[in-house]
């Protein structure tokens, strides 16, 4: 697990050690907690850049951690603009950055323009 | 729980599974109706129980005992015999009671002859220059994370703005150990002033004052810095967050976090609403859009359709499960399993329960009105975040004739993100209202359509 994580998991006498899985983000394996959304994952795996911004291309990640905000848009499994703060990690995800405007492909949203 | 199918029919189906969403469930069960309850999340409890029912005893101590009564409503929704859809994306719901839903990857349909929408309330956005920024997270947010995670901040943080959250977050911090930088509040003398016009009235709802007073005890004793009358909140950082510059007194102040959590209040969220072309109504105290609905929460003109909850405007979880009672009754009554006076005196102690619940909310809304800098800002201020169209940009718009959010989004794809202006659109609203010089009213929001939630050609193909 990464040092500089901006989130860890509560220190505490009663607090059980959660059981993990492992994951990928960019390539780089990661030990994360399980049964928890992907975006509380990554944040406590010290990941702090989740996508790039559309227009300038500047780094993001998660503000509302509840599906309100879209800034937290990762891809996961080879599927784009996955909400990371709404989708349960699960063992052997592979999760990726997501950089800019998306390709227009099989995973476009419908109706949305 | 067994797989649904397609097209199967129900008495009731309500959208959301937090206080309001669970109590009119319940309700209506006990009444004899065919109930169907879906949410986007695992488990039951919305944001303000999140992971109730999950949550270890650790984390109970540390939320507090008002989170944790969040497990008997959850309790009574599990034996009511509500078929749960878990982890169901609603993105359409449909006039005639059709809720079109994305499940596991499928798209399927079900029918309910009436609808209580509990979608409850999001955070109100806290646009200032670099809020943008890594780091950067909606108090509720971080709330989120210590609920459904365990998780808080590694390195001391700030929290910055005003309400009721922002104050019970730093508590909840302090009971953890987690260290606050600072709180730099945007409350003024002007506010408290304002507020004690409505302080008799706040003090029938004595219990929560004293919630208040407690938490705000809680953060002098613990020695937390506390700024006052916090103006110019600006985040500093190139790719992140580094800190906080704001100016207090008139004098220019600086504290340096990698995690800043901004917060002023909660507003409705009025998508569903929106979608359905109910009539909505500005609501200049609470500053944000509320849907024209009866005693009952059934919306004017859509006579099978209700709101329960924060939806209706700002109330607090207590006030959401009462009017989620309220509705759960008068669905009762529609479908004929009670009658109107059965109704009408099971009502009666919840209407009084609601008031009761709603009388310490002037004095609130006043005290944490959030700040018109900090609602309509600067120039240079992104407001859409996805399309990255800022303040500046909007009312170029409205220099070259564009009236109303609509039109933002030919201008400059302003709310045309995937949030689809869930984010920017109060914002949107109070730039134009600001740059034409007239009421928000009169601005409008923008006509939001299904889908609700983002769906792809591939799962649409899919439908079961």
């Amino acid at each position: 697990m990464a040092t500089n994580s901006l989130f860890r998991p509560l220190q505490g006498p009663s607090s059980t050690p959660a059981r993990s899985v492992k994951i990928e983000f960019d390539g780089r394996a990661l030990q994360v907690q399980e049964g928890v959304s992907v975006a509380a994952a990554l944040l406590s795996a010290g990941v702090s850049r989740f996508r790039t911004s559309v227009v300038s291309e500047t780094p993001r990640a998660p503000y509302c951690m509840m599906g309100v905000c879209f800034e937290c848009l990762v891809e996961i499994d080879g599927q784009a603009s996955r909400q990371s703060c709404l989708v349960q990690v699960r063992d052997g995800m592979k999760i990726q950055t997501q950089r800019g405007p998306r390709a227009l492909t099989d995973g476009t949203e419908a109706g949305n323009e | 729980m067994s797989d649904i199918q397609t097209g199967d029919r129900y008495d009731l189906a309500v959208v959301g599974a937090g206080p309001a969403g669970m109590s009119a469930a319940i309700t209506a069960r006990a009444r004899g109706l065919n109930v169907v309850l879906l949410d986007e999340q695992e488990a039951v409890g919305g944001q303000i129980y999140r992971n109730i029912t999950r949550a270890n005893p650790r984390a109970l101590d540390v939320l507090g005992p008002d989170y944790a009564s969040g497990a008997r409503i959850a309790d009574a929704f599990h034996i009511s015999g509500t078929v749960h859809l878990t982890g169901a994306s609603v993105w359409q719901v449909g006039r005639d009671g059709t809720i079109n839903y994305l499940r596991g990857g499928k798209v399927s349909s079900l029918h309910a002859t009436q609808v209580v929408l509990a979608s409850g309330a999001m955070e109100r956005p806290f646009p200032i220059p670099g809020w943008t920024l890594p780091g950067v997270l909606g108090a509720g947010a971080a709330q989120i994370l210590l609920k459904s995670a365990d998780l808080a901040p590694s390195e001391p943080v700030i929290l910055a703005g005003c309400g009721p959250l922002l104050y019970l977050l730093g508590w909840q911090y302090l009971r953890a150990g987690v260290p606050i930088k600072a709180v730099i509040d945007t409350t003024d003398t002007t506010d408290y002033v304002r507020a004690a016009g409505h302080l008799i009235e706040a003090l029938a709802a004595w219990p929560m004052l004293k919630k208040g007073l407690k938490l705000m005890s809680a953060l002098k004793k613990g020695k937390v810095p506390f700024y006052r009358g916090a103006t110019n909140l600006a985040v500093q950082g190139t790719d992140a967050a580094t800190g906080l510059r704001f100016t207090v007194g008139g004098k220019d102040m600086h504290v340096d976090s990698k995690v800043i959590l901004l917060h002023q209040g909660v507003v409705p969220n009025t998508q569903f609403t929106w979608s359905l072309r109910a009539k909505h109504s500005w609501n200049d105290v609470q500053l944000c859009w509320t849907p024209d609905v009866d005693a009952w929460g059934r919306l004017e003109g859509l006579p099978n359709i209700y709101v329960a909850g924060d939806g209706l405007g700002i109330g607090g979880a207590l006030a959401a499960a009462v009017q989620g009672q309220l509705a759960g009754l008068e669905v009762a009554a529609v479908a004929g399993k009670i009658d109107a006076g059965a109704r009408d005196s099971a009502a009666a102690p919840l209407r009084a329960e609601l008031a009761k619940q709603l009388r310490i909310r002037p004095f609130l809304d006043v005290l944490y009105r959030p700040k018109d800098a900090n609602r309509v800002p600067a120039d240079a201020v992104t407001v859409c975040r996805c399309e990255e169209v800022t303040a500046g940009d909007i009312r170029g718009y409205v220099a070259l004739g564009c009236s109303g959010p609509n039109q933002t989004k030919s201008f400059g794809r302003c709310g045309m993100g995937p949030c689809q202006g869930r984010l920017c659109g109060l914002t949107v609203t109070e730039v134009i209202a600001q740059a034409r010089g007239v009421s928000p009213s009169e601005v409008g929001y923008y006509r939001i359509r299904p889908p609700i939630k983002p769906v792809t050609l591939g799962e649409l193909a899919n439908e079961a």
